[in-house]
């Protein structure tokens, strides 16, 4: 079964690019965070060979977090080939999300 | 055909659960678009649940305690958005987001409500650039920095008490010179040190620019005096919205009778006017917004749909 990515500050940027990504910007404090996180799950295995689903712990990786000028979360950031081209803030439903991927595939 | 379809994965959703299951009911299912838990999960900590009396838990680690026992008996989980209810004959159809719909004899709507915006100006242009409605979620990022925070509720003092162990400084603005909130949880804020209150004032404009907030504009109700505060983030916590889209037919209309507020007009019983559907939680008239009372109208909605379908049969 396809799983998202844990991503660091070491391979965030391999990692996006090239293709579509999804980032999904959390914390383990985060209620809402927590809300979507078997969404994203299942994006990952829906989105198998087609994107990348991926996740990037701020707490852990606050260089990326300030990067992207992170300043809510969940923030969900979608890249094409490396580049971010769509972002959305706060939970949502799988269909929002997957329409989002989709609109960008 | 479900026995019962519940709408919303909040206390009140997860309470019908746990008692239209063990109750016997065998085709129950919860419908919320994520993990369940509610808005609870955003509250910094919870102190008025009886029986869990444990300081520093959050809502979320509450609301993990929910998960296994509200599941036990049999609650289905299917992570789908609910675009509308509406009832055909003796029965309701359920309609999801993607245009699929499921059938159900009785329906228990629990979908709760959403922090309101101002419509202060910046509010939206800086929403999640600064503009936040959730402590617990975004204060890590004001570590050490100066926060504002808006609203005289429970809510705004309790999330300005836990930013004030977080940011350097907490400007606590509301309207009024009165708070809403307990009194036990005034009297906490206002001997916290690295909490300013700044009452009868209003938030005029929300300031920015490209990487996010910069700062407030005030104004002082009484004196008219305006002002401005240089913060990265401002936290807003003014009430909320109830979420009825889902008892909205194709029309625009409602299903079954609501007060001027959009609230689910109930009896005791948590029956709607239309017969079969019931509501719990937050979106009903004189909802407390507590989750003691939220879990105790699950309870209530669940035992009525048993005796309901009992009747039928």
């Amino acid at each position: 079964m396809a799983k998202y990515i844990e991503l660091t500050k070491n391979n965030f940027d391999s990692t996006v690019a090239n293709g579509v990504t999804m980032v999904d910007f959390w914390a383990p404090w985060c209620g809402p965070c927590r809300m979507i996180a078997p969404v994203v799950e299942e994006l990952a295995e829906d989105f198998d060979g087609r994107a990348t689903i991926a996740k990037v712990n701020t707490d852990e990786e606050q260089e990326l977090a300030v990067r992207y000028g992170i300043r809510s979360i969940p923030a969900i950031l979608f890249f094409k080939d490396g580049q971010v081209v769509d972002q959305m803030v706060g939970a949502a439903s799988k269909d929002a999300f997957a329409s989002k991927i989709n609109a960008i595939l | 055909m479900l026995d019962c379809a519940i709408i919303g994965g909040g206390p009140a959703g997860l309470t019908a659960g746990l008692y239209t299951t063990r109750g016997g009911l065998k085709n129950v299912v919860m419908f919320e678009m994520g993990m369940p838990g509610g808005q609870i999960t955003q509250s910094s900590e919870i102190e008025n649940y009886p029986g869990f009396y444990q300081h520093g838990k959050t809502g979320m680690d509450f609301m993990n305690t929910w998960q296994e026992q509200c599941f036990a008996f049999g609650l289905k989980h299917e992570m789908k958005k609910v675009e509308r209810v509406s009832k055909e004959q003796e029965h309701f159809i359920v309609t999801f987001e993607d245009g699929n719909s499921v059938k159900a004899k009785t329906v228990i709507v629990g979908t709760g409500s959403t922090p309101k915006r101002t419509g202060i100006k910046g509010e939206d242009e800086f929403w999640g650039k600064g503009v936040s409605t959730c402590a617990t979620c975004d204060g890590f990022f004001y570590k050490n920095q100066e926060v504002a925070v808006l609203g005289g509720g429970d809510t705004a003092l309790e999330e300005a008490h836990y930013l004030s162990n977080i940011c350097s400084k907490v400007h606590l603005i509301h309207r009024r010179d009165k708070f809403r909130a307990a009194p036990s949880t005034v009297e906490r804020v206002k001997k916290i040190d690295n909490i300013e209150l700044i009452t009868d004032t209003i938030i005029e404009e929300i300031e920015g620019d490209m990487m996010g907030v910069t700062g407030v504009r005030l104004k002082n109700l009484k004196t008219g005096e305006k002002s401005h505060l240089k913060v990265p983030g401002v936290f807003i916590f003014v009430g909320h919205n109830v979420n009825n889209s889902v008892l909205k037919d194709e029309n625009g209309k409602f299903i079954c009778d609501m007060s001027d507020w959009g609230q689910v007009i109930v009896d005791l019983n948590m029956k709607t006017s239309l017969k079969g559907l019931y509501a719990a939680g937050d979106m009903r008239i004189e909802a407390p917004k507590q989750v003691v009372s939220a879990a105790g109208d699950g309870a209530v909605a669940a035992l009525q749909v048993i005796s309901y379908l009992q009747e039928e049969d």
